[in-house]
């Protein structure tokens, strides 16, 4: 039985082609084989959302994904996201409410908060927190975050 | 960690994965949304020679209204049921349950069929076709089973399925007039396991299901045949024996499943 796959996928809007070993999984895949090293891996096993990237629109965790699952997929990154300036309101806000400190979970952050960005209506705190509950952060207490995702989805500030 | 070696195969049809299923026996997993097996294999926990990954199999990821029932396949995903209006209408237990499974990115990816498979002891969707009295659709070689949710869970981790065969779908039967059904759910954090949990439903008689407490999801029959909560908490200890774990002591356990039980008593008794 076949280890190794041919899988063609388009990331950030590039259409790349690559050769995978079946276990490795996607945010490795894009950091390593990529060079795309804004999605982390922390825990690898499925509890910190630092890996946190989208699949055909929808977030994943990056290391409960295989990179060959992925073939024929659409993967957009913290790169692309970034650089289309969906994330642009987002980024000043977790900046103004110093809502990181050392960043390894911000990109995780950031794509979990767009989601509610996206679905466009306002939440309570306790509705944030509850949709970030899958995303860690080891420094800020959460409540500077909660407060950057409070201001944008809610005009607060 | 990373995972160790395997072999990968995406069959494009249900006949050829079970072909694939077995002639590998147990050298091969079943991947479907992936959210627990791939941890498993990140951690070295798991280490088959072959995954084989029914993500393709679109028959298995369909959800369609029946003569009385809702058949869901294996792979919808737990986003996919939140957004169902129709299990929303037909099946409102599993609704009220999907909010408490897991976290936004992972809803994205994990199975109802993968976690029914798995049988974490811990876990929602258990407890919920037991209460519900649903049939599982498991798919051999030789053609389909049906099980009967209690027949399904047979103790930690393990079910009836057997080496070569894959869980397709389940039959919930719909909702009739004047059912009445609550979810409970104590967990550290929103999304995490569950602490204790309550599935329960009141047809023709009353189906109290606990989970978290137990190897298996366990039907509290004598709480379910008081007629007043307070013989009800009673009578739960004669239902219930839960193992402590690492946080949590029996008897803690037992208080919050009693603290559950009442919540649902109330939920369920009250008219709207």
């Amino acid at each position: 039985m076949e280890r190794d796959f041919d899988i063609t996928l388009t990331v950030n809007g590039v259409r790349v082609q690559r050769r995978v070993e079946a276990r490795q999984h996607l945010v490795d895949f894009l950091r390593e084989d990529l060079g795309l090293t804004g999605a982390h891996a922390g825990c690898e096993q499925g509890v910190c959302g630092a890996c946190t990237v989208r699949v055909d629109g929808e977030i994943v965790r990056g290391c409960l994904m295989l990179a060959v699952q992925a073939n024929g997929r659409r993967v957009d990154t913290i790169e692309g996201l970034s650089d289309s300036g969906e994330l642009a309101a987002l980024q000043k806000a977790f900046h103004e409410r110093n809502a990181l400190q050392c960043g390894f979970c911000t990109p995780g952050m950031l794509l979990a908060a767009q989601e509610l960005v996206r679905a466009g209506r306002k939440r309570t705190r306790e509705e944030i927190r509850a949709h970030l509950s899958g995303n860690y952060c080891r420094c800020t207490g959460y409540h500077a975050i909660v407060d950057a995702i409070e201001q944008v989805l809610n005009g607060q500030g | 960690m990373k995972a160790p070696l395997f072999a990968y195969a995406r069959p494009q049809a249900l006949a050829e994965a079970l072909e694939l299923l077995e002639r590998h026996g147990e050298a091969a997993r079943v991947l479907a949304g992936g959210q627990s097996l791939i941890p498993s294999l990140n951690m070295r926990l798991s280490a088959p020679e072959l995954l084989v990954d029914i993500g393709g199999l679109e028959e298995l990821a369909r959800i369609e209204v029946g003569e009385g029932a809702l058949r869901v396949g294996a792979l919808v995903t737990h986003a996919r049921l939140e957004r169902s209006p129709e299990v929303a209408r037909l099946v409102p237990l599993l609704a009220r349950a999907v909010p408490y499974v897991a976290h936004a990115a992972i809803r994205n990816r994990g199975t109802l069929g993968g976690s029914l498979a798995l049988a974490d002891p811990a876990a929602e969707y258990p407890a919920c076709v037991l209460a519900l009295e649903a049939v599982l659709l498991v798919a051999g070689r030789k053609g389909t089973r049906r099980v009967k949710a209690e027949d399904f869970f047979k103790g930690l981790f393990e079910t009836d399925l057997r080496p070569g065969e894959l869980l397709t779908g389940v039959e919930f039967p719909v909702a009739a007039k004047g059912e009445r059904c609550a979810f409970e759910e104590l967990a550290r954090r929103q999304g995490d396991y569950a602490i204790a949990g309550l599935a329960a439903r009141r047809a023709a008689t009353l189906r109290l299901v606990f989970f978290g407490v137990g190897a298996t999801p366990v039907l509290a029959r004598h709480a379910a045949t008081q007629k007043t909560l307070r013989e009800a908490s009673e009578a739960l200890a004669r239902d219930l024996d839960p193992a402590a774990d690492l946080y949590h002591s029996a008897a803690t356990k037992l208080h919050l499943a009693r603290v559950l039980l009442e919540r649902a008593w109330n939920a369920i008794s009250t008219s709207h």
